[in-house]
């Protein structure tokens, strides 16, 4: 029972994170806009000018916009596909009981606590190097020619790296909404003689739906601003085979000091995202009813 | 009910799911043992497994050579400091969303929840413009303000939905019983409170820890964390793919063991509460 004191109070007492929160969105994100309309570069201070939407022009007719859009895209696109199909195999498998079940999922999830940095320097040295990567040795072994990853096919080597990063997020969510698949919906199923197919596509994978959702667009908003990863290994190239939006942006801002056309791009950045994340608090909205 | 499940089924499920936790696991297992070899078994090929010389001198050379201890103390102070501060500001928001609600709590949420769709670079220049001229980069204090608001949406939406499980029955009986507010904070809520506070410090703390955007982009030495420091073994100079395992594994093992022991909590906190 609420009375207008205990009103009042809670209204003093969430409103400094609400203040904080719309301060931390509203001010930055109002100055990139602005400055998105400007010529503005680092380089030479006090000869800002209005050039309207010029720098939008700019960047969107330039043909890296277009090569990082695509690399965004299929970088995004691939690792979906990779982590939800292996996440909800390997989810499906760590379900059942086996001896060592706790050690294995712990192994499993290893990968999503380590710091991006890591990760990709170990990937990139210790694992895909040409000459003493373990790759290179199974490669040797097989008496096949080891490939150089980063510079020969570079993208693919970034999204071999993020997957690995992301499938440990796919799986434990996956496993959780696994776990919670009733028992007896499947032996009835069992019973009136479906086989393990049918059980899967018309018990398992409806009941996973929405956690594959989730974990879709969740994952969707990380990997739209992967960064330290392309930063580490390939700083983008070779030429602009890796390069995202992120990058590109960041690239535009702090190596050439291109304030107004940085900001442009992270405007451009800025509405990508916007158009997952209406999806996805749509979902999460939903849920807070139920 | 138990089914039966017959034995050689289930010696190839066992054999499976082990196969593709050590194939998952094997670059953090292979980085360890890399740590404790010399640079030139760190490179030869064919590589060995276990046998080879054993040595502890790369962990005494990154600290020697790099100061391994200050990236680490920075690691801690922007994870601890910015964890305190989410803690300080939404635990009193999540507790008023959560016993008072209103009409407008349920917007203000999904509001905070978009806050947290806008990518970083969005922001980029304006942080890196505001830090510049107000002398806060490479500073800690800066970045622990950013990595506070950056999760502060986290904080608040997983405390909200912990907070929500607490009966508000339980609250007017203790009342009923003549408990003052401040008996009621201390031994009706507080117990039943801990639980969820604890499991959100601990998943805030390991985004903080490897949060590798505003890190990299606002530090260059004084205020720069662990992944700014294993950032700056990416330049090559000569052999020293064993201390790159060394640092990198005293940078991850504190937050591996964290995440470990958070694993239920973090399907939560990264789920907005959507899957539990």
């Amino acid at each position: 029972m609420a009375t207008q004191q205990t009103k009042t109070l809670a209204r003093f007492m969430a409103a400094p994170s609400i203040v904080l929160l719309f301060l931390w969105m509203i001010v930055p994100l109002g100055m990139t806009v602005y400055f998105s309309l400007l010529r503005y570069n680092l380089l030479s201070p006090g000869e800002e000018s209005f050039t309207g939407f010029s720098n939008y022009q700019y960047f969107l007719t330039d043909p890296a916009f277009f090569e990082a859009l695509t690399n965004t895209l299929v970088l995004v696109g691939s690792v979906l596909v990779i982590t939800v199909v292996f996440g909800v195999l390997f989810a499906l498998l760590l379900d059942q009981p086996f001896f060592g079940q706790g050690v294995v999922r712990l192994m499993v999830i290893a990968p999503f606590f380590i710091m991006p940095t890591v990760s990709a320097l170990v990937w990139k040295n210790l694992l895909m190097h040409p000459v003493s990567g373990l790759f290179a040795y199974i490669a040797k072994v097989f008496g096949l020619q080891p490939v150089d990853w980063f510079a020969d096919i570079p993208l693919l080597s970034i999204i071999l790296l993020v997957s690995w990063q992301w499938l440990p997020f796919a799986t434990l969510i996956l496993l959780t909404a696994v776990g919670s698949l009733d028992g007896e919906q499947k032996e009835a199923a069992e019973m009136d003689g479906a086989g393990p197919f049918s059980l899967f596509f018309y018990i398992i994978l409806p009941h996973l739906a929405r956690a594959i959702t989730v974990v879709i667009l969740i994952e969707t908003i990380f990997l739209l601003s992967i960064f330290a990863e392309i930063f580490v290994t390939t700083g983008g190239g070779p030429g602009l085979e890796t390069t995202n939006i992120a990058f590109l942006v960041y690239a535009q801002a702090l190596l050439q000091f291109d304030v107004g056309g940085a900001s442009a791009g992270g405007i451009v950045a800025v509405i990508l995202a916007n158009i997952v994340a209406i999806f996805l608090v749509r979902m999460v909205g939903k849920n807070l009813d139920a | 009910m138990a089914r039966n499940v017959p034995a050689a089924r289930k010696a190839t499920i066992a054999g499976l799911a082990w196969l593709v936790g050590f194939i998952i696991f094997f670059p953090v297992l292979w980085m360890f043992l890399t740590s404790f070899k010399t640079e030139l078994d760190a490179f030869a090929s064919p590589p060995s497994f276990l046998f080879f010389d054993w040595t502890l001198e790369n962990y005494s050379v990154v600290q020697e050579r790099s100061d391994y201890f200050k990236y680490a103390l920075n690691s801690i102070w922007l994870s601890v400091g910015s964890t305190a501060l989410g803690l300080l500001i939404a635990v009193p928001a999540a507790w008023a969303m959560a016993f008072s609600p209103t009409k407008r709590t349920r917007g203000t949420l999904l509001w905070m929840l978009s806050t947290k769709m806008m990518p970083p670079v969005g922001v980029l220049i304006p942080i890196y413009l505001i830090f510049r001229d107000l002398g806060l980069l490479d500073t800690r204090s800066g970045l622990i303000m950013v990595l506070f608001l950056m999760n502060l949406p986290i904080i608040v939406w997983m405390l909200y939905t912990y907070f929500k499980e607490i009966p508000v029955d339980i609250l007017e009986a203790a009342r009923m019983d003549g408990a003052t507010l401040a008996k009621e904070i201390v031994y009706v809520l507080a117990p039943m409170a801990v639980p969820g506070i604890a499991s959100t410090v601990l998943l805030n703390v390991i985004l903080c820890w490897n949060e590798a955007f505003w890190t990299l982009n606002l530090t260059t030495s004084d205020a720069a964390p662990l992944t700014a420091f294993i950032a700056s073994y990416s330049s090559p100079e000569g052999l020293f793919w064993a201390k790159l395992s060394a640092a990198s594994t005293m940078a991850i093992a504190p937050i591996i063991i964290l995440g470990w022991f958070s694993q239920k909590q973090l399907v939560r906190g990264l789920t907005f509460g959507a899957v539990k």
